[in-house]
């Protein structure tokens, strides 16, 4: 077994409400230094086997076509994860 | 009581009894879907019953659009909002029909969706755009007041350009957001089908609560018309007693639309 990971944020330009309430809640835990938070969304895709450039290349269709929505998000990275 | 309501003739509540508006439009057959999660195909339903048409109940995992002469795809947390608004709704067995017959070149089928279902058809891409989280973060619920922007629709022909109605608006994902193009192209084609007055309630772009696609066939909105159909039970934004009692209904031209429509081709 192995794991294909995706990962996918909002589009620079769209406003992330989600990211901005976490990075109001920073300074309330002490920590005062970062300026913005984006939120995304991490997937990890289990198959049978090895990662092949097969089934990458799958990974990346699902991420364009059903992960992602091009409108508001990009696919910011699709790779095999070494366990 | 009720003999003062009949006095002013004002009509029971879902009072389905009652001979229709125009015994032509009963032979309109509008579908409704339901998805795991829907929340507002009942109040769907009844809308077009109560504007005179026959609703047809439709199942999300049915390729089968049943002969329907038009489809509402309604409100909810189809799939509990999993992976976005809409998305896995959008690939599901009936949406495949509807697209298809949406997109059809002769006689394309009219299709409605409010809110959840708006977000449905931003995913499957008959409209443009996406609907993100509202930029104040919470969700809302209020009497909203939408100006109709484009009564050239299959759904906005009965009423008039630039009219006023008061709707229920409940969301949490329900900002309007597309590109500088999209939106330059919407507003040029006279594709903004309902636009927000006085408040905009959750950040949408050019104050946008509902567009259409090219032909007019396709429409989604944010705010529920199905929940506005009834006289007493709609929001009323004048008067008291029965005067009251009489508002609230604004919703119900939507419905009427397009059974007149279809009826009038």
């Amino acid at each position: 077994m192995a794991r294909i990971v995706v990962d996918v944020m909002l589009k620079p330009e769209i406003l992330d409400p989600q990211g901005k309430a976490i990075a109001n809640e920073l300074p309330r835990i002490g920590l005062s230094n970062f300026t913005d938070v984006r939120q995304g969304k991490r997937f990890e895709l289990t198959i049978e086997g090895a990662v092949t450039e097969e089934l990458l290349a799958q990974a990346r269709q699902a991420a364009e076509e059903l992960l992602s929505n091009p409108v508001i998000e990009d696919v910011v990275n699709v790779e095999a994860l070494e366990d | 009581m009720a003999e003062s309501l009949a006095a002013h003739e004002v009509p029971l509540v879902g009072d389905f009894s009652q001979a229709t508006p125009d015994g032509a439009l009963a032979g309109v057959r509008v579908g409704v879907i339901t998805f795991p999660g829907t929340l507002d195909d009942r109040d769907a339903s009844r809308a077009i019953r109560l504007a005179g048409g026959t609703p047809v109940p439709l199942w999300h995992d049915e390729a089968n659009l049943h002969d329907v002469d038009a489809v509402i795809v309604p409100g909810g947390f189809s799939y509990g909002d999993y992976l976005r608004a809409g998305a896995i709704a959008a690939k599901a067995a009936v949406m495949s029909k509807v697209v298809e017959a949406a997109q059809a070149s002769e006689n394309p089928l009219p299709v409605l969706g409010i809110c959840n279902g708006f977000q449905i058809l931003t995913e499957t891409h008959l409209l443009p755009g996406s609907m993100i989280k509202n930029d104040h973060r919470k969700f809302i619920c209020r009497d909203q007041t939408l100006r109709i922007e484009n009564n050239q629709t299959f759904w906005t022909s009965d009423f008039e350009a630039g009219q006023d109605i008061v709707v229920p608006l409940k969301n949490q994902d329900g900002q309007y957001v597309a590109d500088a193009k999209t939106l330059e192209a919407l507003e040029a084609e006279n594709r903004v089908v309902f636009r927000y007055v006085d408040v905009n309630p959750n950040g949408s772009r050019n104050d946008i609560a509902g567009i259409s696609n090219e032909r007019g066939n396709v429409v989604g909105l944010m705010p529920h018309p199905e929940h506005a159909v009834e006289p007493g039970f709609g929001p009323s934004s004048s008067g008291f007693g029965t005067v009251a009692l009489r508002g609230g209904a604004d919703g119900l031209g939507v419905f009427t639309s397009v059974l007149n429509k279809l009826v009038g081709a």
